[in-house]
């Protein structure tokens, strides 16, 4: 075979690799939304659901997953923030920062029902009388210890990236170490930090099995973080499988659409608002 | 007989009369390795001081010496007093932050902060507790004035500094020092990333920065040394062969090693 045959192969076949991941994509979403989109509409957005979900809308189950995700966030992102300042700034790498790391890779290969089984034993039951059991509280203390691992990492790859000249021009002017990591280090990451952020809003988001252990999955409309409550993802799961019939397996597809263009539009905005941010 | 007063005054400075920096019996080791190796040196206010040697000589780890940056290397271990207006800098009590108020550096790389120009030269003055916009403003345009690159960026001091030419960012930086009004200058191959004309610029400003500072610039160009300096140090693997005044070391080294890198026949 020539040396030509050869190129035109793999281009070939590098081609078609790449052909089909478009298309599986294009396929699952195009037919999600081909069953959805007739069933989404104005009441389905602003209605509450009756029948198990099998009839109305879903307009708590969207305001509960929008409460869920900011509260899972606001819990994980300084926490893990400020670990991958810890690790990067203020410790040398050594066996210490070698097991933390250890930790946190083997903590985000771990099965998210195994997350949500430590939550509902720990943050629902143990931590009851804090918590009130199942609620938006316990369920976003699991999310946050399931997405920590993630933004550790991201975060610490995003601060390792700000180059040593900013560090060091930073503190021979006389600045001290925190003073350069606040106004010098973390604006330099920042463009890295959202993007950890953005990957961990789409697991938490998407996230069912450890939410069915911890959040409840009460229809009614969170009053506040001590209510139990579903997201779209756990709503999606419970009205397909435990309700099962066709004008439920719509409404289904309705809320899977609707979930689907809610991350499109998170990392929509995630990204306009970096690149905002930058320039 | 102007020059020969000054000349004696030069000399003067050798012996130690007025110093601003004395360096005593300095040994640096990164782990087992001598990086310096009994480094003595009197530094003169007002003066610029060059040092020269080649790669890996021990000149760049001396400057960083004179403001505590190798305390950012975890395994330099130092020996020996660095005096600076009868004060030890080596002292593990001394105030590292105040010190490298004092005591500011200038990197080979420009290394502007990604923000605006404006905010890299208020930078210093900001973390050191000035909020006053009328007063911030005041000083940056001071500052900027004092390194010559005012009418060059006047009208963009919004823009992000790392918009500028590499010469303009080198003098930046040299702004965001004098922005805290420090007392010593180090520069660490200030122009090795720099074009000839940006070079002229950078080295006629230190002609003007001496009038106020005390300036110590790492060169490994020995023309530079010979056009900027009063002082000039030449190290050789960690040592500090031969510290004189710049004509001495130019035109009549006293050591062997001096007059054969000065000449070209190595490094």
């Amino acid at each position: 075979m020539s040396v030509k045959t050869t190129q035109k192969m793999a281009k070939a076949a590098l081609w078609t690799a790449g052909f089909c991941t478009v298309a599986v994509l294009s396929l699952v979403i195009g037919y999600v939304m081909f069953e959805g989109i007739p069933h989404v509409n104005w009441q389905f957005l602003t209605m509450k659901p009756k029948k198990m979900g099998s009839e109305g809308g879903i307009f708590p189950i969207i305001v509960s997953t929008i409460y869920f995700t900011a509260l899972t966030l606001a819990i994980a992102t300084p926490i893990g923030v400020g670990a991958a300042i810890y690790l990067t700034e203020y410790t040398r790498e050594g066996k210490i920062t070698k097991i933390i790391r250890f930790g946190t890779e083997a903590l985000a290969g771990i099965p998210s029902i195994v997350f949500g089984l430590f939550g509902f034993a720990f943050f629902v039951i143990a931590l009851e009388p804090i918590t009130r059991g199942w609620s938006l509280l316990s369920g976003a203390l699991t999310g946050a210890t399931m997405i920590l691992p993630t933004l550790i990492r991201t975060s610490e790859e995003a601060i390792k990236t700000v180059p040593v000249s900013y560090r060091e021009g930073s503190l021979a002017l006389g600045a001290t170490k925190w003073q350069t990591i606040c106004r010098v280090v973390l604006p330099s990451a920042l463009p890295g930090i959202v993007t950890g952020v953005i990957l961990s809003i789409g697991r938490v988001v998407g996230e069912t099995a450890a939410l069915m252990l911890t959040l409840g999955g009460s229809m009614r409309m969170p009053g506040s973080i001590f209510d139990s409550a579903r997201t779209m993802s756990m709503h999606l799961y419970l009205v397909a499988l435990e309700v099962g019939t066709k004008p439920a397996l719509d409404k289904a597809f309705a809320t899977a659409t609707v979930l689907i263009l809610t991350i499109f539009i998170i990392n929509t905005t995630a990204n306009w608002l970096m690149k905002h941010f930058i320039s | 007989m102007a020059d020969f007063l000054l000349y004696f005054k030069k000399i003067g400075g050798l012996i130690g009369m007025s110093s601003k920096i004395k360096v005593n019996n300095l040994y640096l080791y990164y782990g087992d390795f001598c990086a310096l190796n009994n480094v003595n040196m009197d530094i003169q206010p007002n003066q610029v001081t060059a040092l020269i040697g080649p790669s890996g000589c021990g000149k760049s780890t001396f400057l960083r010496t004179l403001n505590r940056m190798n305390d950012l290397i975890d395994i330099c271990k130092i020996v020996g007093e660095v005096i600076i207006d009868g004060e030890n800098i080596l002292d593990p009590e001394m105030d590292v932050v105040q010190l490298r108020k004092r005591v500011c550096m200038v990197f080979q790389r420009p290394n502007p902060f990604p923000m605006t120009v404006y905010d890299n030269v208020a930078y210093g003055p900001r973390i050191h507790g000035m909020k006053e916009k009328s007063k911030l403003d005041e000083i940056v345009e001071k500052s900027l004035k004092a390194s010559a690159l005012w009418g060059e960026v006047k009208d963009r001091l919004k823009k992000p500094a790392l918009g500028l030419s590499g010469g303009q960012q080198q003098r930046l930086c040299i702004a965001r020092l004098l922005a805290i009004e420090p007392e010593v200058l180090l520069m660490d191959e200030p122009t090795s990333a720099l074009d000839p004309i940006s070079t002229l610029k950078i080295e006629e400003l230190m002609e003007e920065l001496k009038q106020k500072y005390t300036i110590i610039i790492v060169t490994h160009n020995m023309q530079q040394a010979a056009r900027v300096s009063d002082y000039t140090g030449f190290f050789l693997t960690g040592d500090m062969v031969e510290f004189d005044v710049t004509e001495n070391i130019f035109t009549k080294p006293c050591d062997k090693r001096t007059e054969d890198y000065i000449t070209g026949r190595f490094g």
